[in-house]
């Protein structure tokens, strides 16, 4: 009987379930999409009932187009987007109120309050993130805070609390009949709550928070989920749970350490494994938990790009240049370079490795000279350069080069965006021939817990070149370039600062 | 039908179009079906009526961007690649050539150059056969040119062409052995967008004796798993155009 590992994967618009075998090659892809609610400006909201039906959907669709039962199934690993949580009442197991997304910016008040309060610079060392709308722990005040009657009945024990994981878990564990309350370590290092050394809740981080230990649920090893579902589909082992952009860094098999990899999609994530060091970042980087199998994690670095592909999507839509996404490369080949033209897209201030939520965009270096197609090699030109400021940042806090950039994501079918990286990094760029290095990388953590796959040499024997692009630029005109760019970041603070209104 | 919704108002219903054509309506809404298809004519979701559709715009142009094509494509030549164990490329048309718009390398994780970019003959290899084979004024002019002769093995008669060609629009696929390179061989079959029109071909490529049978035959799985990827692409281009 041939056996086989599912992934379930969370996402931010859609949940899918994905069934790999030994030799990790999709089997099998279900998926559903969920409705996002927007009730005020600035506010993101999920419905996890919704993505709950969702999943009872995909998992038996998943098998009947693979053609397998569930005894086949050796293994489930559940990856989400982080971040994002759901309270709901422990004796009926009805959420409180709908999920809050990690894009949701309702707390910008409170994070400014929260700044200034004593012990700001204690909460960054424990936690390893600056206090920011995104992570859960903000919003998990606004909740209790907002919700009438939430935070005693938070305290008497009647609620729990969970990212999208330990939302899944719980419920296909049984709910309300014994569910397991748990999380992995790479999620709980997303909320602010968890200390980065003990890789438990820090007391001091949930006085400081205002929030009630009861209500969370326990941390595990990534691969120390051991859950058996009891809905849905009954009898399949859950082994492993990890957030996505961690999931992804695993089925990128980055198991060395100042190993990185990088997935661009709307934003690009970019994370370096730090092995079991842990670096807290003197250039604007986050210090999380890469993965952990069995007693040691891998720590991590993370760098993020707040744009990347939605800035093609802008160029496409509100500027209407292009019909579709990758015809932007089509246009930037009509001419041989940039013409003197930057474009930094600070669209919701600067993230990695400035941190200025008060910055905005802007085009710099117009002349009648410059035509589209100048413009749309800024657009892409301006995702490898803020690879280069994060892979930059990275190799300064570890004090070593990483040798080569792992990429994935629907970007790396963009061939020229690929060789510019390369170019500005100057190392190579290569991609993996799975493409749903997410999803992969959940199965590898589950298959390796049930012994699916023997160890991650196992894992990375089935990773396999799809296409490498070797740095051919120039060094005289890289640096040339890159002082451009830098020049033209700048810019973006002065603005910032000669506009306070914004 | 097209002039008489490229005037006046340009919305009709079906039965005004009929009468207006003097059309029994059972043949004008099979009329409409089949330009519906090719994207030439678009029905009103809320009125159900009919409208010139945005393909007739780009008909002068009527190929698929190069860029578009592979970004629509990755996940299949990916599948391709990783199933059948060769390299696999996507290529169009392009000068008298066929352009080399996608690249899977050979997962065996030897050392390979990614070749995006590359011009390819279109006589001595099967992705170039598949874009002679479906496009007569691309064939007509390889005919009038001396085809050069790159391998032994490398077709420079044209007679011997032509009947290659019929030959792969029966079978639905080209192979080719050692005509590009010694030692090498090649299997392609027809991307297609919707209405019919074969705008590239995507293929696979490696050592002759592993796509290639004993009696020198491309292998019959190996064309089945070519074919499928085919038919894979041109799905996914009437699904999301």
């Amino acid at each position: 009987m041939q056996r086989f590992v599912m992934a379930i994967d969370q996402g931010t618009t859609s949940t899918r379930c994905i069934v790999f075998d030994q030799n990790a090659r999709l089997v099998a892809v279900a998926q559903r999409e969920h409705r996002q609610y927007h009730p005020r400006p600035g506010w993101v909201e999920q419905d996890a009932v919704e993505i709950w039906r969702n999943v009872d959907r995909i998992v038996p669709q998943a098998l009947r187009q693979a053609g397998i039962t569930a005894e086949q199934v050796v293994a489930m690993g559940i990856t989400n987007q982080r971040e994002t949580f759901v309270l709901w009442d422990r004796h009926t197991g009805v959420p409180i109120g709908r999920a809050i997304v990690w894009e949701d910016i309702r707390t910008e008040d409170l994070v400014a309050e929260l700044g200034k309060k004593p012990g700001i610079e204690e909460v960054r060392d424990r936690c390893g993130l600056p206090l920011a709308t995104y992570f859960s722990a903000p919003s998990l005040r606004w909740m209790l805070d907002n919700v009438a009657g939430l935070r005693a009945k938070a305290e008497r024990g009647d609620v729990l609390f969970g990212t999208m994981d330990t939302w899944l878990i719980w419920n296909l564990t049984g709910g309300v009949n014994g569910g397991l309350h748990v999380t992995d370590v790479t999620n709980a290092s997303r909320t602010m709550l968890m200390n980065l050394s003990t890789r438990q809740w820090d007391p001091m981080l949930l006085e400081f928070f205002g929030v009630p230990s009861v209500i969370l649920p326990e941390i595990r090893p990534s691969t120390e989920i051991s859950g058996v579902t009891t809905r849905v589909v009954p009898g399949i082992s859950i082994t492993a749970a990890l957030g996505d952009q961690h999931a992804a860094l695993f089925g990128q098999t980055c198991f060395e350490k100042g190993s990185i990899k990088g997935t661009y999609g709307t934003g690009g994530f970019l994370l370096m494994n730090t092995g079991d060091e842990l670096v807290r970042s003197k250039h604007g980087l986050l210090t999380t938990i890469g993965y952990q199998i069995g007693g040691e994690p891998a720590y991590a670095l993370e760098g993020s790009i707040a744009v990347a592909g939605s800035l093609v999507q802008w160029f496409r839509d509100n500027l209407g240049l292009i019909h579709s996404a990758p015809e932007i490369e089509t246009l930037a080949r009509t001419v041989k370079d940039n013409g003197g033209c930057y474009i930094v897209p600070a669209f919701s201030g600067l993230f990695a490795p400035h941190w200025l939520s008060q910055a905005r965009g802007l085009v710099v270096g117009l002349t009648s000279y410059i035509n589209k197609g100048h413009l749309a090699r800024a657009v892409l030109e301006a995702t490898g350069w803020q690879t280069r400021e994060v892979v930059d940042a990275m190799n300064a806090d570890l004090g070593a080069p990483t040798p080569v950039l792992k990429v994935d994501g629907g970007m790396t079918a963009d061939h020229l965006l690929m060789q510019f990286i390369a170019d500005v990094l100057d190392i190579p760029v290569q991609r993996p021939l799975v493409a749903e290095t997410v999803s992969l990388g959940a199965a590898y953590a589950a298959g390796l817990a049930a012994g699916y796959w023997p160890d991650l040499e196992g894992l990375r024997r089935n990773w396999h070149l799809a296409a490498r692009w070797n740095p051919v630029m120039d060094a005289q005109h890289r640096e040339n370039e890159y002082a451009n760019w830098k020049r033209a970041v700048e810019l973006t603070f002065a603005w910032a600062r000669s506009s306070p209104s914004t | 039908m097209l002039r008489l919704l490229a005037r006046g108002s340009g919305h009709h219903g079906l039965t005004e179009i009929a009468d207006s054509l003097g059309l029994a309506r059972g043949t004008a809404h099979g009329i409409l079906r089949t330009l519906q298809r090719v994207e030439f004519v678009e029905q009103d979701q809320t009125t159900g009526r009919y409208r010139l559709g945005a393909a007739l715009l780009h008909l002068g142009t009527s190929y698929l961007d190069a860029n578009e094509l592979r970004s629509r494509s990755i996940n299949w030549a990916d599948t391709l690649a990783a199933r059948s164990g060769q390299e696999v490329r996507i290529g169009m048309h392009h000068d008298g050539a066929v352009l080399v718009v996608h690249h899977v390398f050979r997962p065996d994780d030897s050392v390979q150059t990614l070749g995006i970019g590359a011009m390819l003959p279109l006589h001595a290899t099967a992705l170039g056969k598949v874009l002679l084979a479906y496009d007569p004024d691309l064939s007509a002019a390889a005919r009038r040119r001396e085809l050069t002769s790159l391998t032994r093995r490398t077709i420079t008669r044209t007679q011997m062409l032509e009947r290659v060609l019929t030959e792969v629009r029966g079978q639905g696929w080209a192979g080719e052995a050692e005509e590009y390179m010694p030692g090498e061989a090649s299997i392609a079959a027809p991307i297609r967008i919707p209405g019919g029109l074969v705008i590239g071909a995507i293929g696979i490529s490696g050592a002759a004796d592993r796509l290639c049978d004993s009696a020198g035959r491309p292998r019959a799985t190996l064309v089945r798993q070519v074919v499928q990827a085919a038919e894979s692409v041109t799905t996914s281009l009437v699904d999301e155009n």
